[in-house]
């Protein structure tokens, strides 16, 4: 237990992947220097991905844990748990905990991710509702399933999406409600939508899209939500799913610049040179657009992290980010979903779209001046990482073209193959 | 870190014929479905060309980071990312960070899968006949020779890119601690070896003869500490100039005599540590500062003299050339070369190309080695009287020679005819050891 003052080089605030990520770049080349990492919660580190799986009871709280406290002393990590920053002092290179420690570093990486996003619906704060970002949340939110009668997330994103399920699979009634006019805007298409509302409608799910919650009367057991169309929907759990957004309210008065976000360069530098960000709080360079993008998913927080990472331990090798594009993978009731790309198609792109009407297949490619610009598919398997490569690579298909349209895994493997010897 | 062994894939020996993915589907998942196969061999750009899509089993792997769930993990004794299903949600982010589609979804289990090198033995390659899946377990070596003792001090000075301190290092650490070496001028004193200021550069004795009678120093060192009652391994680690020219009359002497000592010849063809001047053993054509190219000289008017082929002349206990591109190779040589020179001569000649004096980058090295045998420039094979002559990595379908003689400077003059005086040397060369192969082998 370090005393009122600590001393580090590198101070990583934040332990999840792009924190992890970042620690394990840094070890790469520099094992000496002491490194402490800042944990929120009172707990080794965990995705937040992996929560509804806790949710439902897949997954064992206990050995979700993605490192040990073995791998923090091998790799001479001081890793503080319980306790976040609540102040930072760039001048004199210094952060404050909530336990009143100041720790002083040489390089600081913000990896502090995002909370809930929390709608502004009269009567919410008055309710009891549960969110899914937390170990503690998802252990919560478990022992309340064997006494749901009826559910209801609102939201129809990734995190609502996953709960959704989850608490289905519980036994309880579900309903989900969805501002836009289907779900998964983020990622998917109307038509692609509608089939994954289909498998869920099929399990027994109720989805409500274009709705919109317009007060919630607070009640025990059962909330009454009154949705905009005068319909009501009564509840005795709900569930806020309505996305994240970035943890920044430490950094007030720290100069470090923000707008929705931390804001980086493409080392994940931000406007203070020994201050880095990545992860779920960091808005970077988007892939397709010119203004900066919020990018909160897994495998780009793991990208940003290593990039901070090996920024801030001046590995020569760092290679500057090439920019967030939008991606995901999404199981559901044994489904798979797999987006990649930009679902944008921009003026001269080709739309290459094959689906069975009725069944549970589909494929939509977009293609833009001989590139690949983004790939969509339920239920047709294809590599979601070759095809970011090809996309950020900007790779040209050429006289492959046709093939890779007809049988896009098995072409995408060959073209990277090729770049790869 | 340990090194890992890999599954290497030679994409031009591929035919396509998928024995590979049934053989893996049936290992992995007890049918021959090709789609549930952990290797995939995809239809190259042309017509007749194969890619490839299998679990790399990455150093730093990025499947490993992107799970949520603690499914992955690298194992570090066998290098392999193992998939850990019961911890698995399915959610394919491990599919996100492959780009080697490495990773996939198995399509009859909705599950993910991946390569686990079966054990040590892998399916696919020992179903493919044309030989493009190999598995390479060189990386054991360097695992077994790196928990040897160095016997060489720290910061020997060779040139950068050489691989001679490579080849020195290693063969002493496997040749062990009971040993006497003696290295006559050379690079092998001149990168330090000898030492300096009267220290030695090993840690075993060392002694420094002349160019003209290290054999024969060696062999009455030999003979001393044999009549002592001690059994010692006597070591020459010399250069080609040394033991071809000058050095010569005492090594047929030794070899004659059958004295019992390892004599390792390190040929870089040239004195290359005194100001790269030409040997018996520099090729024809060759640039050297005694073989200029100007006007009136353009390198080397006379062929290489083929040193090993003489000692088998000789009939020593063991003959054997040998390459740093092919360091299993060369390993088991060493061992048969160790063990005859506890009954006679063991003679080992190895190629080693050197980066200042045939001019060519650093980083090339072991590449121009791997080159000099694939275009059968120089020959692997090895010899003893009972067995005859072997080759040990016969090349059948050659590089062309340009793909060798174009890296290096010392060729870069080469006249068309004088490139084709080196084509025909190397045809007979080949010609010449096949011979010896086929008459002496016994028949298999």
């Amino acid at each position: 237990m370090p005393d009122r003052k600590h001393e580090t080089h590198y101070l990583i605030a934040g332990a999840s992947h792009a924190a992890l990520a970042a620690l394990h770049a840094i070890r790469l080349v520099d094992g000496d220097r002491p490194l402490t990492v800042i944990a929120k919660d009172d707990s080794l580190p965990y995705s937040p991905t992996v929560l509804p799986y806790v949710v439902s009871g897949r997954s064992d709280p206990d050995t979700v844990l993605l490192r040990d406290d073995k791998y923090f002393a091998d790799h001479n990590v001081c890793y503080l748990r319980g306790r976040h920053v609540t102040s930072l002092n760039t001048a004199e290179h210094a952060a404050t905990l909530s336990d009143g420690i100041r720790v002083r570093f040489e390089k600081l990486l913000l990896a502090t991710g995002a909370r809930p996003a929390v709608p502004p619906i009269p009567g919410l704060a008055e309710s009891p509702y549960h969110a899914l970002r937390t170990l503690e949340d998802a252990r919560r939110l478990r022992e309340r399933l064997p006494t749901t009668c009826h559910a209801v997330v609102i939201g129809g994103g990734l995190i609502g999406m996953h709960a959704a399920e989850n608490v289905r699979k519980g036994g309880a009634r579900v309903t989900v409600i969805e501002m836009q006019a289907h779900v998964l805007p983020a990622y998917f298409d109307a038509d692609a939508a509608a089939r994954i509302e289909r498998a869920f409608a099929t399990a027994g799910v109720e989805i409500r899209t274009g709705a919109r919650v317009e007060r919630i009367i607070p009640g025990a057991p059962d909330s009454t939500l009154e949705l905009t169309d005068g319909t009501r929907v009564t509840a005795d759990l709900l569930l806020v799913g309505t996305g994240v957004v970035p943890v920044t309210d430490y950094l007030d008065g720290s100069g470090i610049a923000t707008d929705h976000g931390i804001l980086v360069d493409d080392t994940m530098r931000t406007n203070d040179p020994s201050v880095w960000a990545a992860g779920d709080v960091a808005r970077a360079r988007d892939f397709f657009g010119s203004a900066p993008v919020l990018n909160g998913i897994l495998p780009d927080a793991v990208e940003q992290g290593r990039i901070a990472g090996m920024a801030m331990a001046g590995d020569h090798a760092v290679r500057p980010y090439r920019g967030a594009v939008p991606l995901n993978t999404f199981g559901f009731f044994g489904n798979h979903a797999l987006a990649v790309g930009s679902n944008l198609a921009p003026p001269g792109a080709d739309v290459m779209l094959r689906a069975d009407p009725a069944g549970d297949r589909y494929l939509k490619i977009v293609l833009h001046q001989d590139r690949l610009h983004g790939i969509f598919g339920i239920n047709v398997p294809f590599d979601a990482g070759v095809m970011w490569e090809l996309i950020v690579r900007r790779v040209e298909l050429g006289p492959l073209r046709a093939r890779f349209l007809e049988q896009p895994q098995e072409t995408a493997r060959t073209l990277m193959s090729r770049l790869w010897r | 870190m340990p090194g890992y062994t890999t599954i290497a894939f030679k994409p031009d020996r591929c035919n396509g014929c998928g024995e590979c993915m049934t053989a893996c589907a049936l290992a992995k998942t007890g049918s021959p479905s090709a789609a549930r196969s952990r290797i995939q061999i995809t239809l190259g750009a042309a017509q007749g060309e194969f890619e490839l899509a299998i679990c790399r089993q990455c150093g730093d792997p990025r499947c490993v980071d992107n799970c949520p769930a603690g499914a992955l993990s690298k194992h570090a004794a066998t290098g392999v990312i193992d998939w850990d299903g019961g911890m698995c949600i399915d959610c394919l982010l491990c599919t996100v960070g492959c780009t080697y589609g490495g990773i996939m979804l198995d399509p009859q289990a909705h599950r993910v899968a991946k390569c686990d090198m079966c054990d040590g033995n892998p399916a696919c390659v020992a179903a493919c006949a044309p030989g493009a899946l190999k598995y390479l377990t060189t990386a054991r070596i360097y695992n077994e020779v790196g928990d040897l003792e160095d016997l060489f001090v720290p910061g020997l000075g060779g040139c950068q890119g050489c691989n001679t301190e490579l080849l020195m290092r290693h063969s002493l650490r496997r040749i062990g601690p009971n040993t006497v070496v003696a290295a006559p001028p050379g690079c092998v004193p001149g990168m330090g070896a000898v030492g300096y200021n009267g220290l030695t550069g090993t840690k075993v004795p060392v002694f420094h003869p002349l160019l003209t009678n290290t054999a024969s120093m060696l062999s009455g060192i030999k003979r001393q500490y044999k009549r002592r009652g001690r059994e010692i391994t006597a070591l020459a680690l010399a250069g080609d100039g040394g033991a071809s020219d000058v050095g010569f009359q005492s090594l047929s002497g030794a070899a004659e005599r059958g004295e019992e000592m390892l004599f390792l010849v390190i040929d870089n063809e040239g004195y290359m540590n005194t100001g790269m001047q030409r040997s018996s053993c520099t090729p024809y054509g060759a640039w050297t500062t005694t073989t200029p190219v100007g006007r009136e000289s353009m390198g080397k008017t006379q062929d290489a003299k083929n040193l090993p082929l003489l000692m088998v002349a000789h009939r020593c206990a063991y003959v054997a050339t040998a390459s740093t591109a092919f360091m299993e190779d060369f390993y088991a040589k060493l061992d048969k070369a160790l063990q005859s020179s506890k009954r006679g001569f063991a003679y080992l000649h190895v190629y080693s190309p050197c980066t200042t004096g045939w001019r060519f980058p650093a980083q090339k090295n072991i590449e121009v080695a791997r080159k000099a045998v694939e275009t059968n420039f120089v020959t692997l094979w090895e010899f003893t009287p009972e067995t005859g002559l072997r080759l040990t990595h016969p090349v059948d379908n050659p590089l062309p020679l340009a793909e060798y003689l174009h890296v290096l400077g010392k060729y870069r003059h080469l006249a068309p005819e004088q490139v084709e005086h080196i084509e025909r040397h190397v045809v007979e060369n080949v010609a010449l050891i096949k011979r010896q192969a086929t008459v002496a082998a016994p028949p298999s």
